[in-house]
């Protein structure tokens, strides 16, 4: 066990900050969060990094590892080449507010744009539904909000459209929302006009890296662009909205 | 007051679990002015890693399920010493908190009629826990969450409170810092909630995030709050065991619940061999009889046979296991085994526990559905907490309230898996409706002495004193190595004594803690500030354990093998008396006849 690891790590803020280079002896199975960890615990005190569960379920210790984006505390440190420096920086897409943090503060504005469920009137009767209705919406409630989806869509990652881009996370939220067997909410207008589906161009780059599995672009993104084309661009559609302004198509 | 940001409310909830979270729904459902104050993110609190389900009797599943069941569970699992009124509310409202959540968009796991699914869990007779696979919290905080943010209630995230604020003898606000800046803020208010969650970072080996360090029980006591039952630990029988990086983490008892069996080296079911005499009768005595009952269960049919004895409750789970483990019976790395591959096909495994296959796979290169697991007992949660009224949840302090974990007397010597939920959403809705009812009648705010913010204040920055040179890491890991070692599993006079003097040592050093940097997003800081809460609740936790010379639940005392019929009337109390930690006994409220007969059949 005297295997020696050597990280480097992003310290400073948002204005400054440098990659400061640590060593630190492995143990068998050992995550990149227990490096920082071993870290923080013997040379850097105050190195400030999230975490809450240590088993891929909270969502809170997205970071860059060698320039991918992880969650710590779910990747193994064997699976990065022995001797050589495995290196870790904060979310790109987002503000550091120190070393590993990042200001995620954005994520849950937009969050609150998104219209609360809506329970269809079920006359007093117990609600029900089958199980296949209720798996096609448990994948996007699966959601730990990790936002490394967020972090790689290059909507936000390379032009900073966070006015106008709600972000594949609220995507999968939304559609979570709209398959729902019980909701009886209208949120295509906000999809369109506040969020910016159309700005989606469906590169994949979301599904790729969500540590959940979800199929954003295939079972979220691309229902709701159709649903959108439906609502707006087909003529018998548009008259029916018209006539019936308040109903869910 | 002046000096440091404030805020005023009519309501201030501490935690953003699931207890907190329905707290400041309920608060500001009734008009109170409501603040929601979290150490982490919203939506990361401990609740997001519930697994199980929910405990609630829908009888949905099996119809011959109902509170009154649910009541003699729950009493029968804490051994009796469970406040009975808060134990009858619970199993009376729950069903309607967990509707409630399908209102409000939660999407429980259905039953071949399209209605809430429901499992079986140790200790209780029926299938009772409503779930969604094995996530079930991440469903019922995501629900809580995005219920919550459209209800006008302000959320104050990664802010820690330090002090519980009085004036006189009421509540006056609370103290604490914003983790990001640094900046100590003060809210003022009418009333407060504790919904701070558990203790578990006091012990080695724990299921439980940084979060735990006892924030909220610490408070409470500070404040001159009575806690209750806090000698009763419960360690989960089913932590990993192996490699060392995952240590405690836990596996739900959803894998018993789902048919998982346990075996010993020489692949025993030893459960069979533990089952107490409470309980006998009641389980499987031959492993044909436990498989029907599995098989059965699997069918979607009624059982004809009893449950197997995996499903014993948790204490009793997690006693044999260290019994096994210590007789040289274990597996290689010190614990047993937890074998669901023999018992359910791949694909029932995965859609029914994905997360305990993810995460296996992932930190253990173990595929559950080919190869067993190996378990092994973990710090788990508090049955102890603070002492409230059952019906209010307000604490012997006016204006301060307690809900969830922080909360005691719900779940007496050792809470059934699933629950806790349920408490959350039980008593988080009386914990905000009563606050708020509390905060609204009260027609002016205390005043918030600067004295008292100053201390507070005072105390928060001696850690970055120079002259000061301990590493707050290194105390906090001797600590948890102490209690785990004196203050366990097992207990014994002579150990929990010796606990009581490293204690007190710790705190000398714990003194002297010195962090580097500066305030801005610290942990080293922030631990700093935490070993004091720590300190003084293992010490509470001890000095219980140390008084009740019998075993019970969540509490065996080497010394004292046997429960005793005189403590089985008794509550231990923890006060803080000056600069005292003292420990009184309190009779237990005697439960009223019609619920009494419940238990003579
Ligand atoms: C892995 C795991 C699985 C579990 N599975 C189940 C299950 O299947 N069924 C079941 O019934 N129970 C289960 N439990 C237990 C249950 O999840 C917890 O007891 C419950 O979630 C606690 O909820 P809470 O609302 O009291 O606290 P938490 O959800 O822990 O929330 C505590 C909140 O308080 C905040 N806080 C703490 N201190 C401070 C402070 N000083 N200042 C400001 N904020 C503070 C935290 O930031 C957090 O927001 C499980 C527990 C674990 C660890
Ligand atoms: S598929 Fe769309 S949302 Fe996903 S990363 Fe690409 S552009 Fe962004
Ligand atoms: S959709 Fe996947 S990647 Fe995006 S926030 Fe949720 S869990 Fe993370
Ligand atoms: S710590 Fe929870 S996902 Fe990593």
């Amino acid at each position: 066990m005297d295997e020696q690891v050597t990280l480097m790590i992003y310290r400073g803020d948002n204005v400054q900050g440098e990659m400061k280079e640590y060593k630190i002896p492995v143990a068998p199975g050992m995550v990149v969060l227990d490096a920082v960890h071993a870290v923080q615990a013997t040379q850097a005190p105050d190195l400030a990094v999230r975490w809450n569960c240590k088993a891929g379920k909270c969502g809170s210790c997205g970071a860059e590892v060698n320039g991918r984006p992880r969650l710590l505390c779910m990747d193994r440190m064997d699976k990065y080449p022995a001797g050589e420096p495995i290196a870790v920086k904060p979310l790109k897409t987002f503000p550091v507010i120190k070393d590993l943090a990042t200001n995620v503060s954005w994520n849950y504005d937009v969050n609150k744009k998104i219209p609360a469920f809506k329970m269809r009137d079920t006359k007093g009767e117990e609600p029900r539904f089958s199980q296949e209705e209720a798996d096609r919406v448990q994948e996007f409630r699966k959601c730990i909000e990790c936002f490394l989806c967020q972090n790689v869509c290059h909507v936000l990652r390379e032009h900073d459209e966070k006015n106008t881009f709600g972000g594949p996370r609220f995507f999968v939220r939304t559609a979570g929302l709209e398959m729902h067997p019980l909701d009886d909410e209208n949120r295509l207008d906000l999809l369109k006009d506040q969020m910016g589906l159309g700005y989606c161009n469906i590169t994949k780059c979301c599904t790729e890296v969500c540590p959940e599995s979800i199929a954003i672009t295939d079972n979220a993104i691309i229902p709701l662009k159709e649903r959108l084309v439906d609502q707006y661009y087909d003529p018998l559609r548009k008259l029916y909205r018209i006539l019936f302004p308040a109903k869910k198509t | 007051m002046g000096k440091y940001q404030t805020f005023q409310y009519d309501v201030v909830v501490v935690g953003a679990g699931g207890a907190g979270l329905r707290a400041a729904i309920e608060a500001s459902a009734q008009g109170a002015k409501t603040a929601l104050v979290c150490k982490s993110l919203l939506g990361k609190a401990h609740t997001v890693m519930a697994e199980g389900g929910v405990a609630a009797a829908l009888s949905n599943v099996d119809s011959r399920d109902d509170w009154k069941v649910h009541f003699r569970d729950t009493m029968k699992g804490g051994k009796f010493l469970n406040q009975w009124r808060m134990a009858q509310i619970h199993a009376q409202e729950a069903p309607s908190r967990v509707r409630e959540l399908e209102e409000w968009g939660a999407v429980f796991d259905r039953t071949k009629d399209g209605r809430i699914l429901q499992r079986n869990f140790g200790g209780h007779t029926y299938p009772r826990l409503a779930h969604v696979g094995d996530r079930t919290g991440l469903e019922i905080i995501r629900t809580l969450q995005d219920k919550g943010v459209h209800q006008g209630i302000d959320v104050h995230m990664e802010c820690t409170i330090r002090k519980i604020l009085k004036d006189g003898d009421r509540v006056a606000g609370c103290f604490g810092y914003q983790r990001e800046s640094g900046r100590f803020v003060v809210f003022q208010s009418k009333a407060v909630v504790l919904a701070t969650g558990g203790i578990g970072r006091c012990w080695e080996i724990t299921s439980n995030s940084w979060e735990y360090t006892a924030d909220g029980h610490a408070m409470a006591m500070w404040a001159g709050a009575d806690l209750i039952d806090m000698e009763f630990i419960q360690f989960h029988p089913t932590g990993m065991v192996w490699p060392p990086s995952v240590k405690g983490t836990l596996i739900t008892e959803g894998v018993r619940g789902e048919g998982g069996v346990l075996l010993n080296k020489d692949r025993k079911r030893f459960m069979f061999d533990n089952v107490p005499e409470m309980f006998r009768g009641e389980f499987a005595e031959t492993e044909e009889e436990a498989n029907r009952w599995v098989a059965a269960v699997v069918a979607n049919k009624l059982p004809d046979a009893r449950r197997p004895p995996e499903l014993l409750t948790r204490d009793v789970v997690a006693r044999a296991i260290r019994r096994e483990v210590r007789e040289g019976r274990g597996s290689p790395h010190g614990g047993v085994f937890l074998d669901i591959a023999s018992r359910r096909s791949p694909s029932e495994i995965k859609k029914k526990l994905p997360s305990m296959y993810h995460q296996f796979k992932e930190l253990a290169d173990v595929d559950i559905t080919k190869d067993p697991m190996e378990v092994g007992p973990t710090c788990h949660y508090m049955m102890g907490g603070v002492r409230v009224n059952p019906e209010t949840q307000e604490s012997t302090v006016p204006g301060l309230f307690a809900a969830g974990e922080v909360g005691g007397g719900m779940h007496g010597s050792n809470r059934l898996g699933g629950n806790s939920l349920s408490d959350l959403l039980v008593f988080g809705k009386r914990a905000g409706e009563f606050a708020a009812k509390c905060a609204l009648q009260t027609s002016s705010f205390g005043s918030c002495d600067d004295d008292q913010i100053e201390v507070a204040a005072r105390e928060c920055l001696e850690p970055f004193d120079e002259s000061h040179g301990e590493n707050p890491y290194a105390v906090h890991e001797q600590l948890r190595t102490l209690m785990q070692h004196y203050v366990g599993i097992v207990r014994s006079q002579d150990d929990l004594k010796h606990a009581l003097v490293e204690i007190e040592q710790l705190r000398q050093r714990a003194a002297k803690v010195k962090v580097g940097g500066n305030i801005q997003f610290n942990p080293g800081w922030h631990l700093a500030m935490d070993l004091s809460n720590m300190l003084d609740i293992s010490e509470a936790v001890t000095k219980a354990a140390l008084e009740r010379t019998e075993s019970r639940g969540g509490h065996t005392r080497e010394d004292f093998p046997d429960s005793e019929s005189e403590w089985g009337k008794m509550n231990l109390i923890v006060r803080q008396e000056g600069r005292d930690i003292n420990v009184s006994r309190r009779p237990l409220e005697p439960m009223p006849a019609e619920l009494q007969q419940l238990f003579n059949k």
